[in-house]
């Protein structure tokens, strides 16, 4: 009777009894899109991410990883270690397409899929069709999904595990990268787990691997010995009841379905520290138009508005408002964004800023003064931009003109994307993922026939 | 300095002072209560001036005392008016002694740091009295009003309740950009031809005319704008005291201007309902607790009967049903439930009446004292619906 209740809450719900939870992870999938995308670059070390001096690898592909690349390594470093590497920024518009792909690979096997980024989720077997839940059946099930995925994608690639609980499905997808598939039988996840670094448990971060490693725990098997109350003195009531459970596989968290977008938002490095309080303006203004569109593109509207703000000496602040009502209004994001900046001492110089909104919801209060946008006592709305200010935001934002990887449209040789730029040229590659690989042409980075090239259903987003 | 005074009377005097005593006081000598003894203006005889001031709202008493000896100190009004909640009942005896102020009563003996009083701020003139209002009806009135004022600083002007005086009638309008809220009234005004408006902040407001019911009567005091005279920005509410003596606050008014929302009401209406005010405030009430933080309660009239509706069919979800009696076309809508029973509860009718022109556009509610009654719209509250995205 002891025994039992101790367990707590945990044991009510229980486990699973058989492996019914799938994790996807689409394998370096930033970089696996562009490979699918540039046939040139399939079966070459591709790296995404930051590509200018301050830059970080977002994804690799496991050619660049071979050299050591990984991600949020900086991109300097990544360039010393692969210098042949293709260095790409990225194309968010195809990731999301092709995730957006995946999910619904995912939904038709099982309407319980909870998303966690564009490249990972969860699937809740329990709710799929299958003929039982056994072993065999459920890696039938697993190998059938990543063939639907590499179909659905043209060619991007998934490891899949699969258990009794996420805990256990997440860790068996990782066992077997590149595409992988690792179903863990019940019964064995103890066995499974014991050998393993502590930190392949969520929430085991830097501070607490280094207070579990004062106290000689490393692997999960030198954590089960400790007991629930050391834990807990360790670690706080939380944290420590949690990871006590952990450590024994015991891990009830369901799959949540409808675990929807909890924030959008958009951020960019400078190449150099700005000051000019018009410029940071200006620039946070367009954060803001964008993060809007993004929002109403989405059909959502958004409680709290954040803004973050890196100085010079790397240190990061963000500061966030609340207001009454849900807003999709791009005036009212932009001025909280702007009166939050005001709070801050910006004078020594910002490297990176960025707007997010949360709260996201899917309605809006509406509002007596709309249609009289004077009438209320709020302040201007379009910024007052002088020339200097107007020329300084477009030389920052100019400094990304031609990304490496990007996507373009020339009158004359079609589509293809940008393979490098400067002084006055833009060199282009000309191919999709239907041509194959094509030729390479330098042209003048002011050739008027060139221009960007978006997908036609983001290249205008969704008006009300 | 030296005073006797009843320990009610005291209490009472200190304690509505000490209301408008700063909650940060922005120098030291705000937190403290001014305290002058001797004779009080118009004849009423000897007694007490007790006076709070924070540059924006200040707040005088008087009172009838025993002054043995005339004299002024300012001591730390939260202090004092703890002091004097808490004595015995028996006379309380003041005196001063160098920096210190005595208080005795009964066997009670306390005291106090005194603070500088040449430190202390003159306090403002009061304006020119327009007229009086019955003080319960005008406590009721801005309970009202105050009901969709903006609690938003970084929107000034909708934190304030627009006052309107013109002839017999005052009209009070306040609005958070989601909902609007009148109320008029009629009132004795000094001169018949009287006309003046003031955009006096919410909260003051409301506090004031609440602290002011201990009287029959309330003045309202308010310069004409421009005229260069006394209290000019500021407006003024005077009454009497239960216990004796008078009470007057004065606060400064917020600038800006406040938007024309008058004919924000609509004039004519495609769907009328009347539905029991109590039996509705407890439906939403109900609904509203599977209603997150983020989301609406729908609300959905057709043929005798209103159907509440909230959650998610992911989450949580409820739904009620009752009884309502409805004209014109079928019509469905959602509203921020907080914001429904914010109006639902300033009425006081037992029957209120929901009247709206589309589904997308806002509702007014009024009160009604029965079924087939007249709409008393006296005060109307307006709301402006959600609007879903997807």
């Amino acid at each position: 009777m002891d025994g039992s209740r101790s367990v707590g809450r945990a044991t009510i719900h229980g486990v699973r009894a058989e492996p019914t939870i799938l994790h996807l992870d689409l394998d370096a999938f930033y970089a696996s899109v562009e490979q699918r995308d540039k046939p040139s670059l399939r079966g070459k070390p591709v790296v995404v991410g930051g590509t200018g001096g301050r830059g970080v690898v977002a994804t690799a592909s496991y050619e660049a990883r071979h050299f050591g690349v990984h991600s949020a390594m900086s991109t300097a470093q990544a360039r010393r270690l692969c210098p042949h590497a293709a260095y790409l920024g990225g194309r968010f518009h195809a990731y999301r397409a092709t995730s957006a792909q995946v999910m619904e690979v995912l939904r038709a096997v099982s309407p319980v899929v909870e998303p966690l980024s564009l490249d990972e989720a969860y699937v809740d077997l329990l709710a799929a069709d299958l003929p039982d839940r056994g072993v065999a059946a459920v890696s039938a099930l697993g190998r059938e999904l990543k063939r639907r995925v590499h179909e659905m994608t043209g060619g991007v690639s998934a490891s899949v595990g699969i258990g009794s609980s996420k805990l256990v499905a997440k860790i068996a997808s990782d066992l077997d990268k590149p595409d992988g598939l690792v179903v863990v039988p019940p019964g064995t996840e103890r066995d499974l787990l014991r050998p393993m670094q502590v930190t392949v448990i969520p929430g085991v971060g830097p501070a607490t691997t280094d207070r579990l490693r004062r106290v000689g725990v490393q692997t999960v098997a030198d954590l089960e010995r400790l007991e629930r109350e050391e834990l807990v003195h360790l670690l706080g009531r939380a944290h420590g009841t949690a990871l006590h459970a952990m450590a024994r596989a015991d891990d009830d968290r369901e799959v949540e379905a409808h675990r929807d977008a909890k924030s959008i938002s958009v951020e960019d490095t400078y190449e150099t520290d700005l000051v000019a309080n018009a410029v940071l303006t200006a620039l946070l203004d367009r954060q803001a138009v964008k993060v809007t569109e993004r929002l109403r593109s989405s059909r959502l509207s958004a409680r709290t508005v954040t803004i973050k703000v890196r100085l010079y000496d790397f240190s990061t602040l963000s500061r966030s408002a609340t207001f009454a009502e849900p807003t999709d209004e791009v005036r009212q994001v932009m001025q909280t964004a702007r009166r939050l900046l005001g709070e801050l001492d910006t004078s020594g110089g910002v490297r990176l800023l960025g707007v997010g909104v949360s709260g996201l919801t899917d309605w809006v209060q509406e509002d007596l003064f709309a249609d009289d946008p004077d009438d209320t006592g709020g302040a201007a709305t379009e910024p007052e931009v002088d020339e200097a200010t107007a020329r300084a935001v477009a030389a920052t934002v100019r400094g990304r003109g031609w990304v490496p990887g990007m996507d373009v449209e020339h009158d004359e040789h079609g589509r293809g994307w940008v393979w490098g730029a400067g002084r006055g040229v833009v060199t282009v590659r000309f191919e999709t993922a239907k041509t194959g690989p094509g030729r390479v042409r330098t042209l003048s980075a002011h050739d008027p026939a060139l221009r960007p090239w978006r997908p036609p259903e983001e290249a205008s987003p969704a008006g009300r | 300095m030296k005073f006797r005074v009843p320990r009610d009377v005291l209490a009472d005097a200190v304690a509505w002072t000490a209301r408008a005593l700063p909650v940060r006081p922005s120098a030291p000598v705000l937190a403290g209560l001014l305290i002058e003894a001797g004779p009080l203006d118009d004849d009423q005889g000897d007694g007490l001036r007790l006076s709070t001031f924070d540059y924006e709202t200040s707040a005088r008493a008087t009172l009838p005392a025993e002054v043995g000896e005339e004299g002024t100190v300012l001591v730390s009004g939260r202090l004092l008016s703890d002091i004097c909640r808490s004595l015995p009942d028996k006379p309380v005896d003041v005196s001063v002694d160098g920096a210190k102020v005595t208080l005795v009563c009964g066997s009670a003996r306390f005291s106090l740091q005194t603070m500088p009083v040449e430190d202390y701020p003159t306090l403002p003139e009061m304006p020119q009295a327009r007229g009086t209002v019955p003080s319960t009806v005008f406590a009721q009135a801005v309970n009202q009003a105050v009901t969709a004022a903006g609690r938003d600083d970084m929107l000034p002007v909708l934190t304030g309740v627009r006052v309107e005086l013109e002839g017999e009638s005052i009209a009070m309008l306040a609005t958070d950009r989601f909902r609007l809220s009148q109320r008029e009234l009629t009132w004795s005004p000094g001169t018949p031809d009287v006309e003046a408006a003031a955009l006096v902040p919410a909260k003051v407001l409301s506090d004031t005319a609440k602290a002011l019911t201990g009287g029959s009567e309330v003045s309202i005091a308010l310069s004409s704008p421009g005229s260069g005279g006394a209290g000019e920005g500021i407006i003024g509410f005077e009454g009497s005291a239960g216990s004796g003596g008078t009470r007057r606050t004065t606060t400064r008014l917020l600038d800006g201007e406040f938007p024309k929302v008058r004919s924000l009401f609509p004039t004519e209406h495609l769907t009328v309902a009347r539905v029991d005010r109590s039996a509705l405030v407890d439906s939403v009430k109900r609904v509203a607790l599977v209603a997150e933080r983020n989301t609406a309660v729908q609300l959905a009239f057709s043929d005798g009967v209103l159907t509440l509706d909230a959650g998610s069919g992911e989450e949580a979800m409820a739904s009620e049903s009752l009884e309502a009696h409805v004209t014109g076309e079928d019509l469905t809508t959602g509203f921020n439930p907080g914001y429904l029973l914010d109006g639902l509860t300033a009425l006081e009718q037992p029957v209120v009446e929901l009247a709206f022109t589309q589904s997308s556009k806002p509702v007014v509610l009024s009160g009604v004292d029965s079924l087939d009654g007249q709409a008393d719209d006296s005060f109307r509250y307006l709301l402006m619906p959600r609007r879903l995205l997807s």
